[in-house]
């Protein structure tokens, strides 16, 4: 057992549950509270990719880029949910999906105009281009980066829902919408902040994971599937429950990735393990869903008084 | 049976208006990727079909050229139905493109069945070229196993013990990676097969730490497209430059290379690869090629496009051949078959399977002499190599 590999693929695993909890975070909260399901969530990870991508290419900053790309993403999620989201809050689900289905086409197609088919790399500082080494291990200091601001941005969300008035509104809102309005709580303020802050955040996803892939039109697309996937594992509306489910899930794709086509040679000769086993770990996060949706259908962590 | 009678009168109007349109045009369908991230190969292959058209000056003897393109979307059911429109509805009289190995198998009998000739301009998976070869279908790219054999054969001159692979989990990832394999002597710390498709693995980090840890020499990687530079990024920001040296198959080209160096992604300077061709062969057609598409797109065309140019120079040469008779298909598959036009390789023959019977070079990534980053042929690894499924196809 290479235990060095394994605190790697440990630590791949952590950063890629982190990713995921940035994008699912905001999505549980608008899916929970708003009962609003926001499948062009992924357009804002591409969004912000792209303005983060823009102003690093002219002014030379990552971290212009990271901040004027926030400000975008914010600005444009308030406005999506201002024009587009707020007239189908009391809709049927399935009109969430058609319409936010096309806001995902709009968005790609506007993206393809602005900025062409063949996607942007993000350049990095010299800094964060490099690894650290500690005790034998090699880490890419930007991978780093990525651990250590998505906890950040776990820490400040989680004391923002659970220390501060709007994070109380929050929690009674995913909770029991009707009481919190009844209260004569101004809803619709509330709502365009969420429905923000969960945009700024997956643009925040978008900017952390494009210096490693690049930018790309639907970039979003493709991840938005394992975001849901969080977001039932962990059960809707809960914050607490997106971390939790979303560092499973990072780690059972990266380490299942990791060790499944060794696992799987004990059974089978080697050349249908090696066919067999991405396949395989490709599936295993929906098995868990299956599995959670089976024995658990309120997910792992609910939030209570959640119907 | 009135209906009959009315269906029988609009087939025979539709043959008179067809037969009328084929005699003074060739029609060509192009199927490529023009959406999705992959749509940039797409692009190129089109810019270099309408650079070649344009030096044919849309014509192919006395025959004016219409080409009909289409977008297969990365997926080989929309690639199929857009060959069968070609065929059915379009009547073209030669369809050429298909960079993906599964989308080409899928669209292949669309064009065979209907005796209409498939010229595949970049995929040439291991079943065409061996049981499943057909006497329509010609390839002006290769084999998919032919380049990284190549390049196997180059580590073993080089002394390499021992490599690690990766590579996406389709039929064209596998072709790759047995290519390798089945010519390289050392051995085989490692094998990875990434998810492919609409929402490939982009984030290889999990690999990359299993590549490093398993103590191989070098790391052999075949990711075409986006997926290329992403690789390349996380392989130099994984630290793994000088310490694990890079070897390539259809992963750095032209497309990735302008990008990369704008993220001043250096790692990629030096790295190594097998390819049939490369910008900078010097014979009349490739300079022509070449200097013109620089003028035109500011930038190399990639190998994508140099075989999408000459699947409109062998098409011409066909066609010109046979006097623009494009009814005996007899003679023009023996005017395909007999590769009779400058391709900016360089000449080639083709073998039984018609794949083609080609030099093989190793390319280096340079920097050229206006600061652009670009391939240099470093030497030849095999001259005239033919793929290994010839002799299982019966033709």
């Amino acid at each position: 057992m290479d235990w060095n590999l394994l605190v790697t693929q440990l630590m791949n695993g952590l950063q890629l549950g982190l990713l995921l909890f940035l994008l699912a975070s905001g999505l549980t909260l608008i899916f929970g509270i708003m009962d609003f399901i926001n499948l062009s969530h992924g357009s804002f990870y591409m969004i912000g990719a792209y303005f983060c991508g823009t102003v690093v290419a002219k002014s030379g900053s990552f971290i212009t880029g990271v901040i004027v790309g926030l400000i975008g993403v914010f600005a444009v999620g308030a406005l999506v949910e201002w024009l587009i989201a707020r007239k189908l809050y009391r809709k049927d689900h399935l009109d969430h999906v058609l319409v936010t289905f096309g806001l995902i086409l709009i968005f790609d197609t506007l993206v393809h105009l602005l900025w062409g088919a063949s996607g942007m790399a993000i350049p990095l500082p010299d800094v964060l281009n490099g690894q650290l080494s500690f005790a034998g291990l090699v880490l890419p200091t930007y991978r780093l980066l990525i651990i250590v601001a998505g906890l950040l941005v776990a820490a400040v969300l989680f004391i923002l829902v659970t220390k501060t008035r709007l994070g109380m509104l929050v929690r009674a809102g995913a909770s029991n919408r009707t009481m919190v309005e009844a209260l004569g709580v101004n809803i619709d303020r509330l709502f365009l902040v969420v429905f923000a802050l969960g945009a700024a955040m997956a643009g925040l996803a978008g900017m952390l994971i494009a210096p490693i892939t690049e930018a790309s039109i639907g970039m979003g697309n493709d991840i938005i599937i394992v975001a849901f996937v969080v977001v039932i594992v962990g059960g809707i509306g809960s914050v607490k429950g997106a971390f939790y489910a979303a560092l499973i899930i990072g780690l059972i794709d990266t380490l299942s990735r990791s060790y499944l086509d060794q696992l799987l040679t004990l059974t089978m000769p080697d050349n249908y393990a090696e066919t067999a086993a991405p396949a395989l770990s490709a599936m295993l996060i929906y098995i868990l869903m299956a599995a959670v949706l089976a024995f658990r259908p309120q997910g792992l962590f609910p939030i209570a008084g959640m119907k | 049976m009135l209906f009959r009678i009315i269906r029988t009168v609009l087939i025979a109007g539709a043959i008179t208006v067809t037969g009328i349109a084929q005699a003074d045009s060739v029609k060509i369908g192009f199927v490529t990727t023009l959406t999705t991230p992959a749509g940039v190969i797409g692009e190129d292959m089109k810019n270099s079909v309408m650079l070649a058209l344009d030096h044919i000056g849309n014509k192919m003897g006395n025959l004016d050229v219409e080409l009909i393109m289409e977008d297969d979307g990365f997926k080989p059911d929309i690639g199929k139905q857009k060959t069968d429109k070609l065929v059915k509805q379009d009547d073209v009289d030669f369809v050429a493109g298909y960079i993906w190995s599964h989308v080409l198998l899928a669209s292949m009998n669309s064009v065979t069945g209907a005796d209409k000739f498939l010229i595949s301009a970049n995929a040439g998976p291991s079943q065409i070229a061996g049981k499943r070869c057909h006497p329509n279908f010609f390839s002006t790219s290769w084999q998919n196993d032919q380049t990284p054999m190549a390049l196997g054969e180059y580590l073993n001159q080089e002394g390499v013990k021992s490599i690690y692979i990766m590579a996406p989990n389709y039929a064209a990832g596998k072709d790759m990676a047995a290519g390798v394999e089945s010519v390289f002597k050392g051995e085989i710390k490692g094998k990875d097969l990434t998810k492919w498709g609409a929402d490939a693995q982009l984030d290889f980090s999990a690999e990359l730490a299993k590549a490093r840890a398993s103590g191989a020499e070098a790391l052999y990687v075949f990711y075409p497209g986006k997926a290329g530079g992403a690789f390349i990024k996380q392989y130099q920001q994984a630290g793994l430059q000088g310490k694990l040296p890079l070897y390539t198959a259809f992963t750095v080209d032209s497309i990735a290379l302008p990008k990369l160096q704008a993220g001043k992604l250096e790692g990629v300077l030096g790295s190594k690869m097998a390819q049939q061709w490369s910008p900078d062969m010097d014979n009349a057609a490739n300079k022509r090629f070449v200097s013109d598409y620089l003028k035109q797109h500011g930038r190399y065309p990639s190998f994508y496009g140099a075989q999408s140019y000459d699947a409109i120079m062998l098409i011409k040469s066909a066609v010109e051949a046979t006097g623009g008779n494009l009814k005996d298909k007899d003679a023009l598959r023996k005017a395909l078959m007999a590769a009779d036009y400058d391709s900016v390789r360089g000449r080639y023959t083709y073998g039984n399977n018609h794949m083609p019977i080609q030099n093989f070079y190793l390319r280096e990534v340079v920097e050229d002499a206006e600061g652009r980053w670009t391939t240099k042929i470093v030497k030849t690894v095999y001259e005239n190599h033919q793929d290994l499924h010839a002799s299982k196809c019966k033709m």
